[in-house]
């Protein structure tokens, strides 16, 4: 692997970058691995990355439908954050956050990680109540958290109108100042570049059609490019997660549902952190490109399209509008949508399944994007180990039978709704 | 964005419904767990043509099944509760 | 200011009478009216119009309209400025302000562009090998590149000006108004059936507008805008020019997005500066046309290289010489008709170059009879110039097959003007949205509708159908076809006579090689500033999916996307693979198809309009009042009633005191009620509420609890039994809606053999919660036909009656604990029977009382609201274990037992006290053993509720603890270390006043 450095770029300059090398291999399959991973998100790519880095398990293929990162890994809008109430979360999403805090140096390739600060906008009295209480616990839980005056979340986001359109009044914000965003294809890209340079296949164009079974063990897959054979089997593959689960006999407690995002064109910066808003649901940043990046809500129909209708656009821009009048003359220069794996708590599960070697990690709802490196590493622990590691123990798939479930909202079994 | 054709009031722009999910699922009668688990938790969720309650929430707010491709969003049709849907055209 | 010297003294469709005047970059100059702001700039001569994202080249118009790239501007000031304007779509107006962008400090003199001249430095995707040390430095690097990056400048004023929404339904739309829209909007409306045509244009005609076509022996747009005035006198045609076809949607929707006023200096009084069009169609005609390509060769971004189609556009539309002498470079027979106009418009054309080696007679004919030389199978290695304009080009004969990197070049040829003409690409963006498929024509070099997915079709130019004669014909066939789809028996009209124009016979050729001596970087993206070399790297690196190529060279990222460049880009792709075009593919197609306005896509429903709020038939009285207000969803309730000089606190502690120790009134119609009526009304309700309703007697009222089906507690009210087959249910504010929805479900899915009908009227009935020692002594002076007296009305009785003539309810019910009623009355007599109250009690001295002595009261008897009611607690962790029977099937009697919520740790229900008597429970305080011990403190429970109560006479709270039944009297501390608090407080029983619940029963 060509180390990436300001010395390789200039050396490369030198000879107009015609000698640099691949960023990973595109080997065939091979008829056995010791693991397979089905699925090369940034999720899938972070579990082979640390299959092979902490233990050493590298007789690895990733196998991808399509190309890889083209899943939600490529379409979220970027947003990091462990502001997570619930233990169960809080404590896997901070053990994320902290891989994201070396990852680009651990990669070797920069994913632009920036640690521009998360606020939640709250707009009435149980808002404050509620994000209080959510910092608190993130505070107990040694995950850092600030409360906000109005007269400091105007300091540092200008552009808000404090008085909420006269419909949504900020009454005050909570903060998380390691929270940020990042560059979203760079660490599909990074995982995978490290992933291969450790041994790692990863087999794009390689979809697969059935999983094949001996009583209560999978033994391998069939896909578009011939049969593979393996001693585990992982699946991270987000909102096709049924589909694949039912290939291998297990149904699940998920659906599929279209979210949709947008960017503006590019402008000079304008807004330097995260803002999310209570008012309805309202996320917006601004990438390093100068594009306002922003969403809410799913469509609310079930859908695989990855792509939704106006309706969502025209509420999403209300909300933006509302509480940031000056966007009104900017143009949407793009929208897009993924297929979001909603579970039915509303927290993503990374488990062994009652099946002996088939790993599942999916319903990640809103959350997966910040997730990947954690769920790379602890999914990597639980298919090595065929345990759970401490960090996803209460992320099982078993916990909606026993009741355990992670409900941050307090929502209930309804998917859409998380 | 989706027409659905309510079936007492007519053909209506989604906006003016509210998704309900999977119309195959059936409350069970008794008392077994594993059952009523599933019913609350387990979800076919095919990328196919899929059967599905809307309620028409702005309008007679009542609930009406929907035959929807939900890759696609083609609609085949929509019936009431108890009644059957439309055929899948093929062509 | 500056004369118009490259204006031609006549043709083009301006008007050369009305004179406007305008501004760039600080300086003046005039152009006419119908220029763009471009036109009128390139008369005028600047050839300079701004600066790439990346190197900060010069750049010049490269397109006359919707493909330009380059010529991005800040248009006007203050609260209306705008950025990246694309100047060749501005239409210019008297007193235009305009700046160019992305440059500093100026556009001539921009010191961005060392990075040009390092630009080795930064090939594509530098980024992701680089700023990585030392790690703490990351975000100063970012704070560089974030101020290097980005176009132009968000505003920071609020827009002053309106938008709408409207709603359109038509049989057939039809998306471009060029020759074969035309013809598709005019045969189906003249076949009586509803059509819309939409053009981004300020009139119709597209490509007749720009170019010197003849139909039915008058000139092209002559006849369009014949054919518009028709369009628009017919009464079953709505046509939409200055307006934009975005986006596709599900079931043939299209939004279009309208700009009303754009075009003036400021709106209209009174009219929105934009519309946004839904429009919903039966039937779809796509007619919106193609745009040119350029190729890729050194320093073919270098102003006045453009392609061949603006050139010709700034001379027949906008009477304006692009330069005055120009070599044509081409790969197909288009920019002959190019050759022509310009020579017609005095502008020397030094030769054509052109890439086939075998030039098809026609095209031969054409240029001969305009006296211009050929270079057949030669092409243009490099054009050189400098910021202000192209000075010359090396040509050379075109290489032959295996791509070398460098070729030879043999001739140079001066010019101040290249128009290069690279091909063609249909306009297929709205049919990829629609979901449309399409194929590569590999005769046409172009990406082709191959099938098509809703109910539309595509005519013309964005079909593949590049002549104008098969244009009108195939626009025709598809009006005609379209509006038979859509129910009518059409006959075609004749399609009009046309020029004659041949077929493009375009050679296959995307990038040329260098010329020995000239490594100037070749352009693919020019927004973007990708190079050729920069999708040889990612090919290099691995990077070969089209979707790989565009995220990691950000190809076809930039504001046009990738119009000019995604064809070029994936075709270099294909031949560094060695593969077809088609193997590569395209990237997604996604709305918008060109930017759209934030505030156009809002609408009207912003600010006060962004989501409905509800208010109570007593509203009018709280504010008369002077009551602040706080928000319950989208209810406002009213907070306290300060008296003059009273702060908030004070008000609402006295109103506390004041109620329990006299009466007072608090409106409380927020709260949802719901009507279930039916012979199978009780088994309903029974089956919805942990307790039982099966027995309920008529008159009465009881408290329930109901379940979620995963077996959490999900609400609380009161069932009243009105008569035998009817009750009324209340719900909290909060959960109204979703638990009407609920109730709907069971009764219309679930049980659909239970005879039970539901309605929800929280809005019917005002509702007013009458409460004190003091309220029926109130009650019993205004009330009619009831006896009140502790015997005849006990506590949960109920009873219909009249109050001030009005009819009414009335329930012997309290949140408060006190002895306490609720009245209901039809809404619209709910102001003046609490007025009635208020003056029935003067001499018990009543008050209106608001939601935080509401609160106060209810936690100081320890009932729950939704900080209690939070979706993950189970009737046995709210104290109401006890309640759930054991008799009766109830909405989550099966999964309430599963063994995570019957686990005897889990948080429980507890009333706290500050331990010190005084201090104030933080709100949202966590409760733990010690808030300093080590990360992750474990925590045992949390605050839920908190006040300072009166009667307690100290702060008191509601928390969720585990065990905490088992644990009264321990000590805890209450931390907030969001705010910096830590609070000892007691765990004791939530019940705190009257805990016999004396006052109640009284």
């Amino acid at each position: 692997m060509t180390r990436y450095s300001i010395f390789s770029l200039a050396r490369n300059a030198l000879t107009s970058h015609k000698n640099w090398t691949e960023a990973w291999r595109s080997p065939d399959p091979k008829p056995h691995y010791d693991v397979i991973i089905i699925g090369g998100g940034g999720h899938g790519l972070a579990t082979a990355y640390y299959l092979a880095k902490e233990h050493g398990i590298t007789n690895v293929a990733i196998l991808e439908k399509g190309w890889i990162g083209g899943g939600n890994t490529g379409r979220n809008t970027t947003i990091v954050r462990s502001n997570y109430e619930l233990e169960g979360n809080a404590h896997f999403y901070e053990l994320s956050l902290k891989l994201w805090e070396g990852m680009s140096q651990d990669l070797n390739y920069n994913v632009m990680f920036s640690q521009r600060g998360v606020i939640n906008l709250v707009h009435n009295d149980a808002q404050i109540d509620a994000a209080q209480r959510r910092g608190n616990a993130m505070r107990l839980n040694g995950i850092d958290a600030e409360w906000l005056t109005p007269a400091q979340i105007k300091e540092r986001v200008p552009l808000l109108d404090l008085n909420g359109g006269g419909r949504f009044p900020t009454v005050g914000g909570l903060c998380q100042p390691r929270g940020g965003t990042a560059r979203h294809d760079a660490v599909a890209w990074g995982y995978a570049r490290g992933a291969d340079a450790r041994g790692v296949d990863i087999i794009q164009g390689c979809e697969v059609t059935a999983i094949t079974r001996d009583g209560n063990r999978v033994t391998g897959v069939e896909t578009s490019r011939g049969t593979i054979t393996a001693d585990k089997i992982g699946i991270a593959v987000a909102g096709h997660s049924s589909q694949v689960a039912q290939m291998a006999g297990l149904n699940l407690p998920i659906e599929s549902h279209v979210l949709q995002a947008m960017v503006s064109e590019p402008i000079k910066p304008c807004i330097d952190t995260v803002v999310t808003s209570g008012s309805g649901h309202l996320y917006v940043s601004q990438s390093d490109k100068g594009e306002l990046v922003f969403g809410g809500d799913l469509d609310f129909y079930n859908s695989y399209a990855q792509r939704g209708n106006f309706p969502r656009l025209e509420q999403v821009t209300q909300n933006l509008l509302t509480l940031f009048p000056a966007f009104s003359r900017l143009r949407m220069l793009r929208s897009w949508g993924g297929i979001m794996d909603m579970s039915m708590d509303g927290s993503p599960i990374i488990s062994k399944t009652p099946l002996d070697n088939f790993y599942i990690n999916g319903g990640w709802c809103y959350g997966g994007f910040k997730a990947t490196p954690g769920s790379g590493y602890v999914f990597a622990h639980t298919i090595a180990q065929d345990r759970p590691h401490p960090n996803n123990e209460a992320l099982s798939l078993n916990r909606f039978e026993t009741g355990a479930v992670l409900d941050e909202k307090g929502i209930g079994p309804w998917a859409k709704l998380h | 964005m989706l027409i659905i054709d309510c079936p007492w009031c007519g053909s209506r722009a989604q906006t003016e419904f509210t998704y309900e999910g999977d119309a195959t699922v059936e409350r069970p009668n008794d008392g077994d767990e594993k059952a009523f688990f599933e019913y609350v938790y387990i979800r076919d969720n095919p990328s196919g043509w899929l059967d599905e309650m809307w309620q028409h929430t702005s309008g007679c707010r009542r609930f009406l099944k929907v035959r929807r491709h939900v890759t696609t969003h083609e609609i085949a049709g929509s019936a009431k509760p108890g009644d059957e849907l439309p055929e899948v055209r093929h062509d | 200011m500056t004369d118009q010297t490259f204006r031609h003294s006549t043709g083009g469709a301006i008007d050369r009478t009305q004179t406007l005047q305008f501004t760039f970059d600080g300086k003046r100059y005039q152009g006419y009216h119908g220029d763009t702001l471009a036109s009128a700039l390139m008369a005028n001569g600047v050839r300079l119009f701004g600066r790439s994202f990346k190197y900060h080249r010069p750049r010049g118009l490269l397109g006359a309209g919707f493909e330009d790239p380059n010529a991005l501007v800040q248009l006007r000031k203050g609260n209306r400025t705008e950025p990246n304007m694309q100047a060749t779509r501005v239409e210019l107006y008297d007193g235009l302000v305009a700046e160019s962008q992305n440059r500093w400090p100026s556009l001539s003199f921009d010191l961005g562009a060392l990075t040009d001249l390092v630009g080795k430095l930064f090939p594509a995707g530098f980024y992701y090998k680089t700023f990585m040390w030392p790690a703490s430095m990351w975000m100063t690097y970012e704070h560089v590149i974030r101020n290097i990056a980005g176009m132009g400048k968000s505003p920071t004023d609020v827009d002053p000006d309106k938008y709408a929404h409207r709603y359109e339904f038509c049989d057939v739309a039809v998306i471009g108004g060029g020759p074969a829209g035309l013809s598709a909007a005019f045969n189906a409306a003249n076949a009586g059936l509803r059509v819309v045509i939409v053009d981004d244009a300020p009139e119709l005609g597209g490509g007749l507008l720009h170019r010197t076509l003849e139909v039915d022996s008058q000139s092209g747009a002559t006849w369009a805008t014949d054919v518009e005035h028709r369009l628009r006198a017919m009464d079953n045609v709505r046509v939409l020019t200055r307006t934009t076809a975005a986006a596709y949607y599900d079931h043939n929707m299209i939004i279009a997005n309208e700009r009303i006023s754009d075009h003036l200096p400021i709106p209209t009084a009174h009219t929105p500066r934009q519309r946004m069009w839904q429009i919903r169609a039966t039937e779809v005609v796509l007619a919106t046309g193609s745009l040119e390509r350029p190729m890729v060769f050194a320093g073919n971004d270098i102003p006045n290289v453009m392609l061949a189609s603006a050139a010709q556009s700034l001379a027949v539309r906008y009477g304006t010489k692009a330069g005055e002498r120009t070599v044509i470079f081409t790969n197909n027979s288009s920019a002959y008709a190019v050759a022509k106009d310009l020579s017609d418009a005095g502008i020397a054309i030094q030769a054509i170059v052109d890439a086939r080696t075998d030039i098809p007679a026609e095209d031969v004919v054409m240029a001969e009879a305009a006296n211009i030389g050929i270079l057949a199978g030669h092409v243009v290695m490099a054009a050189e110039g400098g910021k202000h304009g192209i000075k010359r080009v090396q040509v050379g004969k075109i290489p032959e097959s295996g791509a070398p990197d460098i070729g030879d070049a043999t001739l140079t040829i001066d010019c101040d003007l290249l128009a290069v003409s690279g091909g063609w690409t249909p306009s297929v963006h709205l049919l990829s949205q629609s979901r449309g498929k399409l194929r590569f024509d590999d005769e046409k070099t172009c990406f082709v509708p191959r099938l098509s997915f809703q109910r539309e079709r595509s005519a013309g130019a964005c079909n593949g159908t590049f002549d104008l004669a098969s244009c009108l014909s195939e626009g025709t066939a598809a009006g005609i076809e379209a509006a038979n789809e859509a129910g009518a028996k059409a006959t075609a009209l004749p399609v009009p006579a046309a020029s004659t124009e041949a077929p493009m016979k375009p050679l296959p050729l995307w990038s040329i090689p260098w010329p020995e001596g000239n490594h100037d970087k070749r352009f693919v993206d020019y927004q973007n500033d990708v190079t050729a070399e920069d999708v040889a790297l990612a090919h290099r690196e691995g990077y070969r999916s089209v979707e790989h190529l565009k995220r990691y060279t950000t190809l076809g990222m930039a504001t046009d996307q990738g119009r000019t460049s995604n064809v070029n880009g994936l075709a270099i792709m294909a031949g560094l693979r060695g593969e077809d075009i088609p193997a590569v593919g395209t990237t997604t197609f996604r709305p918008p198809f060109s930017p759209f306005t934030l505030g156009a896509v809002a609408g009207p429903e912003i600010n006060e309009h962004m989501a409905p709020i509800r208010r109570t038939p007593m509203h009018d009285w709280h504010v008369a009042a002077g009551a602040p207000f706080v928000p319950a969803g989208a209810w406002l309730r009213a907070q306290a009633y300060p008296k003059q000089g009273e702060s908030l606190k004070e008000a609402y502690m006295r109103e506390t005191v004041h109620v329990r120790k006299h009466v007072g009134i608090v409106d409380v119609s927020t709260l949802g009620k719901i009507d279930v009526q039916g012979k199978d009304a009780s088994e309903f309700l029974n089956r919805l509420y942990i307790n039982g309703f099966g027995k309920l007697p008529v008159g009465k009222c009881r408290y329930g609890v109901m379940l979620r089906e995963d077996g959490i507690a999900y609400d609380d009210g009161t069932v009243t039994r009105l008569a035998e087959n009817r009750f009324m249910v209340t719900t909290t504010t909060g959960h109204a809606g979703p638990v009407m929805i609920h109730m709907e479900r069971h009764a219309q899915i679930v049980w659909p053999e239970l005879d039970v009908k539901i309605i929800s009227v929280t809005d019917d009935w005002a509702a007013i919660a009458i409460a004190g020692p003091n309220s029926r002594k109130v009650l019993a002076k205004v009330i009619e036909g009831l006896d009140l007296s502790n015997d005849a009305f006990p506590f949960m009785a109920f009873s219909e009656c009249t109050i001030f003539g009005a009819p009414a309810r009335l329930f012997r019910i309290s949140f408060s604990g006190e002895l306490a009623y609720e009245l209901n009355v039809p809404s619209d007599y709910g102001h003046d029977v609490w007025q009635g109250l208020m003056d029935a009690g003067a001499d018990e001295h009543i008050i209106p009382y608001g939601t935080e002595a509401m609160g106060i009261m209810r936690i100081e008897k320890g009932h729950i609201v939704g900080g209690e009611l939070n979706g993950r607690t189970t009737a046995d962790d709210l104290g109401f274990g006890r309640m759930q029977s054991t008799q009766k099937r109830y909405i989550g009697d099966v999964l309430k037992d599963r063994s995570d919520l019957i686990r005897t740790d889990r948080k429980q229900l507890v009333g706290l006290k500050p331990v010190d008597g005084v201090s104030k429970i933080p709100r949202g305080a966590r409760l733990v053993a010690d808030p300093n011990g080590p990360r992750p403190v474990p925590i045992e429970g949390e605050v839920t509720s908190q006040c300072e109560s009166p009667h307690v006479g100290s702060p008191i709270g509601l928390g969720m603890l585990k065990s905490g039944r088992q644990r009264h009297g321990e000590t805890l501390i209450a931390t907030s270390p969001v705010t910096g608090q830590d609070v000892p407080v007691m765990v004791c029983d939530t019940i705190f006043v009257d805990p016999e619940g004396e006052r109640l029963r009284g």
